[in-house]
């Protein structure tokens, strides 16, 4: 039954989504992530949902344990403690992050991203960091910025670990957010014709090349991750990537369109625990 | 549709055209490398990650050199027999979701992600697979 639902809106998705909201008048993020997650466990009963956090690395116990090593002594340690510097450091006002964010930045990234109904839209950690800056008279950064934005939450997102994912989706307005950022998770783009689900719903767990690709459910709770070892990505970053190896144009990072992709895809995550940051390959 | 029947009839008279070096591909595959050649063969384009990229998601069992390749696709492997009409291997080439809306396989041919005659060569490369 819920395998159809499933397959309806892929398929739908060859008719450029039309069938989308169609298939899922009645669906509530809670039902949707049920709905994934029968998807792949049905494909794939003896991986344990609770490992799909660890993305590709689920479904491969050699690139797993190679992980696990990696991780008892990160090789991404200094950029965390650049991170750190960063957060610590006060503005010039005196103040600091903590001072302006909710619970003093600890254990909130789990609530992000968020529908914020005074700005009528979906805010991220990202937005929140730099809502912070602005009103202590500092510039905000470029949310797309390895170098600020990204190291900052590198540590930042570390005081969240652990954290249990908690997006809500309340009301109107934060459900039409959700359903657009679905809308672009279903929807074929690019030369090449791929929706995000082409990966990461139909061909979860199977071999790109020589790539295992993740399911999404899992996929928003740890970050950002190192790759190799050293390249810090952002989750946006990521989205970026995916979105230019298909031959589409990207949207922007923290745009509307990101923002809501973001607020879907992390609402799949919700109930799994988070950490920062980790190595991907 | 009507693009469909065009595309048919328009490679009907390519297969007949290129029927002669198809075959001569097809035997000559394991040496073809030894040859000096310019011109890109289906081959290369199949194996190109810039252009076919077959073998991200396609296994081809019978072609030695075809190393680590993805698991997305079915393997690609006794295709005259499977597709007794060229042309329907080259339309489901050219765009595979006509023949299964779902299906995540990239519209080489609909979105212009390789020519025409780049088509009609991996065509008779994958024909003799
Ligand atoms: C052509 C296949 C393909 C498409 C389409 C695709 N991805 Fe990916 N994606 C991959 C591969 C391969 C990886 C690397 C292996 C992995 O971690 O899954 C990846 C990795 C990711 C990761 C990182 C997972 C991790 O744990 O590090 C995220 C997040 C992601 N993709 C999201 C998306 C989103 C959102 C879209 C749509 C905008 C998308 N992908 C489209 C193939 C794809
Ligand atoms: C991104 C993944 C991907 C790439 C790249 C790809 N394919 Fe496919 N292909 C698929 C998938 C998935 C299927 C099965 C679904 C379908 O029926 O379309 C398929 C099916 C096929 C079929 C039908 C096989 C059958 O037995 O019915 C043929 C023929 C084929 N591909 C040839 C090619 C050729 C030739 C290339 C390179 C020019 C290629 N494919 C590149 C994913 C891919």
């Amino acid at each position: 039954m819920k395998q159809k639902i499933i397959m309806k809106l892929l398929t739908g998705m060859a008719g450029l989504g039309i069938a989308l909201g169609a298939a899922t008048a009645h669906a509530t993020p809670e039902s949707d992530r049920q709905e994934f997650i029968k998807y792949y466990t049905s494909k794939y009963p003896n991986i344990k949902v609770e490992d799909y956090v660890f993305g590709a690395l689920a479904f491969d116990a050699d690139s797993k344990s190679q992980y696990d090593a990696i991780m008892e002594f990160p090789p991404f340690d200094s950029q965390i403690e650049a991170g750190r510097k960063m957060w610590e450091t006060p503005f010039k006002n005196g103040k600091k992050y903590s001072d302006c964010l909710p619970s003093g930045g600890k254990q909130i990234a789990g609530n992000y991203p968020m529908f914020d109904e005074a700005k009528g839209k979906v805010v991220t950690l990202h937005d929140v960091i730099n809502d912070c800056r602005v009103a202590n008279g500092e510039e905000a950064f470029k949310v797309g910025d390895m170098k600020t934005m990204g190291t900052l939450t590198a540590y930042m997102r570390t005081l969240s670990d652990g954290m249990i994912m908690n997006i809500k989706v309340e009301g109107p307005k934060a459900m039409a957010a959700y359903e657009d950022g679905k809308k672009t998770f279903f929807t074929r783009k690019g030369q090449l014709n791929f929706a995000c689900a082409s990966c990461h719903v139909q061909n979860a767990g199977t071999r790109l090349r020589s790539e295992i690709i993740s399911p999404a459910v899992g996929h928003a709770g740890h970050w950002p991750v190192f790759r190799g070892g050293d390249n810090l990505v952002t989750l946006q970053q990521r989205y970026q990537g995916c979105f230019t190896q298909v031959r589409a144009v990207s949207p922007p990072q923290g745009g509307i369109t990101m923002n809501n992709l973001e607020y879907f895809h992390s609402a799949l995550s919700n109930g799994m625990p988070m950490k920062a940051s980790v190595f991907r390959k | 549709m009507r693009k469909l029947h065009h595309i048919a009839a328009a490679c009907a008279i390519s297969a007949i055209m290129l029927s002669g070096t198809v075959l001569a591909q097809a035997t000559a595959t394991p040496a073809a490398a030894a040859a000096p050649q310019k011109e890109e063969t289906g081959k290369d384009i199949a194996f190109n990650n810039r252009k076919g990229n077959c073998l991200a998601c396609h296994g081809m069992p019978t072609v030695p050199d075809a190393q680590s390749t993805g698991l997305y696709g079915p393997p690609l492997i006794a295709m005259s027999a499977r597709f007794p009409n060229k042309a329907q291997l080259r339309a489901r080439i050219w765009d595979a979701t006509a023949f299964n809306p779902s299906s995540t396989m990239i519209p080489f041919g609909k979105h212009g992600v390789l020519t025409e005659a780049e088509i009609d060569k991996v065509t008779d490369f994958v024909y003799g697979l």
